[in-house]
């Protein structure tokens, strides 16, 4: 189960889970994830962006699932929930789904007809990310 | 107003019309504009088009419900078969005949292109009953032709009319008519022009059954007429009728409810990549509008700048969106001139119905080469993910590359944008290969035995040098490959020989390599060279074979070193010295430094060593090229400028084997000058197609000077085997990609370790019998001075 979040300012950009059952959990779960993000920005000295950020604290004795964290420049934040019943993924699996998603996100941004804080809608992202979560899962 | 019952088929004929009007999707009001365009299609007069709209009530409520656009319908239906406009009439009148339409949705031309096709057709808008009226899946607003049922029903391959390429299924926001044209002209066709227009239709018909070659010749420049009212879209473009070879399509009347705003158009995407392909004059007059936003076409269009001229389109920010994706290839935010006419045409087409691709067409990727420029200078990166066929290779802006990569082999374009390609790509795998070959050269430096090198700077010898290596095994030392074209520099040909030795397999790339990355690999090779060669004969020995002089023609090179065994092998003379000289390179200066240093005494180390040398000259002699470019040098440098006719060869090179020749000579010179000069003159005939007349005069010069000093050679041997050390560090950079190229390179540095392992020993030995000499010499000195002082 994975589940990939691209979030500005505290709304989803866009959300997209493998399984699309109890897709609602995740989205709960993203959310309280956000503060933990938060938190990690806001810690002075540190790089501005956080390649990476490991959430094992949020195993649950249930239900185990990592949530994974990434920041760019800009505070976009990229939030990656997986799983652990599937073979945990690596971390450099995770970092490099992470820089995929930001470039993927980054050309989104180019289009001059994207607005900064719309949905993203773009068919090339999407694919992108169908691509790295098939490839995970 | 007035209650209004309508037959089924009446009931599903203005229903899709309403759709079809619908453009808001408010499935409750048809558009004004879209209405008024419709009824004007209907071929009525304007006065009767009004009288309509107020009879339906439509001027009362200010817009068009659906029922009033159901009424107008029927009255236009009414107006159509001549029955005066009634209200009362609306019911009344029974087997009243679909209104119809000279939309001039493209669809529709073509239905009517169709119907006049079918001879069965007593009439283009014989409006039959719509029973013929053909479901099929396409977007169907269009229905306004219901007589194009009238066709027989065929198969419905593709949209009707359309000959396979386009159907450009009406699209909802443009009513497009393109006059028929053969010219193609961009002329904005008026709303009034419909009726004009459908003559002309009817002409065309006979006329134009060119089949889809014209249909995708006229429809980019209708396209591009409708394009042209893309501002301010007087839509009055009909597309051209589809040649009636648009075979009595079925019908196209695809009743499909869905049809709809968002035309689907499944039409059979069998000449698919046509629809794509931009036409000059569509082409010409992308330019133009590029032109009107950036002025220098090779500049870029900024996005925002972009997106304001797309935006007049009127296209949805979505489909805006993804039609900047696509065309957007390098991802940079902005509109090269390529990108640009790639995403102009797909908003064209877009407008014209057409669906929008997932990925980029091949006509429209953007040439990442630019034909224009010369295969020379591939540019480094920009579009290039070309050259990144290693594809990862290049950093990031790649994620296009790839998919490039994939879609270039298919692109149409191909010949010229594949060549251009492959240099690109052999361009950036120069850059990339670069250092790796220059390594290599290096080690040949060092290695005696003549390293084919290849020099096929130019695309020609790529291309043969990719042949080659296919089909040659690396086993060949002397690489017909060296086809250098004779004009280019000694410079660089000697660069490019120091680059490639003995690259024989992977010199796709070397070849490359030493094309575009003359400047650097020449000069630091020479350097290298100078380097060596100016010692002492061991510098020679080593230095000699790495840069074989250019060979300009790899046959012809090959044919030299034949040459060159014949002639050495004339001269087995009596001096072995020739024979050593002659064969392997290195070898023979050796025992010339012996045999000066130690003149006296030492000749049975000569002979020894000769036997040595001799030996190792048959493992040489396969390195014929270097043979003939070492006794090219020692030729120049024993004045033998007659060498005048041949072949320009690495000046540098000649310098070299000038300079070591010098040393040798001088070496020699105590001893076998008359056995020099015989090797010479043998190394003279040799060498003729290899040295440049002026420079090995000039090398040899200086070289006679810089090397008449040393007279001992040992401090020279010392240094060359230091700077022959010095080297192979940096030998061990092998060429990494080609494992027959790895095994050569490791092939021939081990040789090049037995030889030198050799050289070290003799010189060992050498050196002790200097210093027992020395000793006895001092010895002596000390038993005569007490003499002296008397």
């Amino acid at each position: 189960f994975l589940i990939c979040v691209a979030i500005r300012a505290n709304y989803p950009l866009y959300i997209r889970s493998v399984p699309t059952q109890g897709e609602l959990k995740f989205h709960y779960t993203v959310h309280t994830s956000l503060d933990v993000v938060e938190e990690k920005i806001s810690g002075v000295g540190k790089a501005l962006a956080d390649q990476r950020e490991l959430y094992l604290g949020l195993l649950y004795p249930t239900e185990d699932y990592k949530v994974y964290g990434y920041v760019t420049n800009s505070k976009v934040k990229f939030v990656i929930v997986v799983d652990s019943s599937n073979t945990s993924l690596r971390d450099n699996e995770i970092r490099s789904m992470f820089r995929k998603l930001h470039n993927s996100f980054t050309d989104v941004m180019c289009n001059p007809f994207y607005n900064p804080g719309d949905p993203i809608q773009s068919k090339a992202f999407d694919s992108i990310v169908s691509t790295m979560m098939v490839q995970a899962c | 107003m007035e209650s209004l019952t309508l037959s089924d088929v009446e009931q599903k004929y203005y229903s899709e019309l309403f759709l079809f009007c619908d453009v808001d999707n408010t499935k409750k009001v048809a558009s004004n504009g879209k209405v008024l365009d419709l009824f004007r299609a209907a071929q009525l007069s304007n006065e009767v088009v009004h009288q309509i709209t107020e009879l339906c009530g439509a001027t009362r409520l200010g817009h068009f419900g659906r029922s009033q656009f159901y009424i107008a319908l029927k009255l236009i239906a009414l107006a159509q078969s001549g029955l005066p406009l009634r209200v009362e009439s609306l019911n009344s009148v029974r087997d009243l005949p679909l209104p119809r339409f000279v939309m001039g949705k493209n669809e529709q031309e073509m239905r009517h292109v169709v119907m006049f096709a079918d001879t069965e057709n007593q009439g283009p808008y014989l409006p039959r009953p719509p029973g013929r009226v053909q479901a099929k899946k396409v977007s169907a607003h269009e229905m306004i032709q219901p007589c194009v049922p009238t066709v027989d029903p065929q198969p419905d391959t593709t949209s009707p009319v359309v000959s396979p390429n386009q159907s450009p299924p009406t699209s909802p926001h443009a009513w497009r008519k393109h006059k028929r044209q053969a010219s193609g002209g961009n002329v904005d066709r008026q709303p009034s022009v419909p009726g004009v227009v459908w003559p002309p239709f009817r002409e065309a018909q006979p006329g134009p059954v060119t089949g889809d070659g014209m249909w995708s010749a006229h429809s980019p420049p209708p396209v591009q007429e409708s394009w042209v009212s893309f501002t301010d879209t007087p839509p009055s473009c009909t597309l051209p009728m589809h040649p009636p070879s648009a075979q009595p399509e079925s019908t196209t009347v695809r009743t499909v409810p869905s049809a709809m705003t968002t035309n689907e158009i499944q039409r059979q995407t069998s000449g698919y990549d046509d629809p794509w392909k931009i036409t000059d004059e569509q082409r010409q007059y992308y330019i133009n509008q590029f032109k009107t936003i950036q002025a220098d076409l090779t500049g870029l269009i900024p996005g925002s700048a972009a997106k304001e001229f797309f935006t007049k389109s009127k296209l949805p920010i979505l489909e805006l969106s993804h039609i900047w994706e696509l065309s957007d290839f390098d991802k940079d935010g902005a509109l090269t001139l390529d990108e640009f006419c790639a995403a102009f045409h797909l908003v064209v087409a877009r407008k014209n119905g057409y669906d929008l691709p997932e990925k980029l067409p091949e006509s429209l990727m953007p040439k990442l080469i630019d034909l224009d420029d010369s295969a020379g200078v591939p540019e480094p990166d920009p579009e290039v993910g070309f050259s990144a066929s290693p594809v990862e290779v290049t950093p990031n802006k790649s994620p296009s590359m790839p998919s490039l990569n994939q879609n270039w082999p298919e692109l149409n374009q191909s010949n010229e944008q594949w060549e251009t390609f492959s240099e690109r790509s052999s361009s950036s795998q120069t850059l990339t290969q670069f250092d790796s070959n220059i390594a290599p050269a290096d080690p040949d430096t060092a290695i005696v035995h003549p390293v084919p090198i290849r020099m096929t700077p130019s695309k020609i010898h790529m291309q043969e040098m990719e042949l080659k290596r296919t089909g040659s095994d690396h086993t060949h030392p002397t690489s017909p490959l060296m086809a250098k074209p004779p004009e280019l520099s000694e410079e660089t040909k000697l660069a490019a020989a120091i680059k490639f030795p003995g690259t024989t397999v992977g010199d796709g790339y070397s070849s490359s390599d030493s094309f575009t990355s003359d400047q650097e690999p020449i000069s630091s090779a020479v350097n290298r060279q100078r380097s060596h060669s100016g010692t002492s004969p061991e510098g020679l020995k080593v230095v000699a074979p790495p840069p074989p002089p250019p060979r300009p023609n790899a046959s012809h090179s090959r044919s030299s070193s034949l040459d060159m065994n014949r002639n050495f092998a004339a001269v087995p003379a009596g001096p072995q010295q020739p024979g050593v000289v002659a064969f392997p390179p290195a070898v023979p200066p050796r025992p010339l430094p012996t045999q000066t240093s130690v003149p006296h005494g030492h000749r049975s180390v000569e002979g020894d060593g000769l036997p040595a040398i001799t030996s190792t000259s048959p493992q040489q002699m396969p390195e014929q090229p270097n043979f003939a470019d070492f006794s090219q040098f020692q030729v120049f440098a024993v004045d033998q400028p007659a060498d005048d006719g041949e072949k320009p060869s690495d000046s540098g090179q000649v310098e070299r084997c000038a300079e070591t020749t010098g040393t040798m000579r001088t070496a020699k010179n105590d001893v076998q000058a008359e056995e020099r000069n015989a090797t010479t003159v043998n190394s003279a005939k040799v060498s003729t197609p290899l040295a440049p007349p002026p420079k090995p005069v000039r090398r040899r010069l200086k070289s006679e000077d810089e090397l008449r000093p040393d007279v001992e050679d040992l401090p020279q041997k010392s240094t060359v085997i230091a700077t022959v050390l010095a080297t192979q560090p940096s030998i061990p950079r092998s060429i990494g990609k080609d494992k027959k190229a790895i095994q050569a390179s490791i092939r021939r540095n081990k040789e090049t370790n037995t030889v030198l392992a050799r050289l070290n020993s003799e010189l060992q030995q050498q050196l002790k019998d200097l210093l027992e000499e020395r000793i006895s010499l001092e010895v002596q000195l000390e038993q005569l001075r007490p003499f002296s002082h008397l």
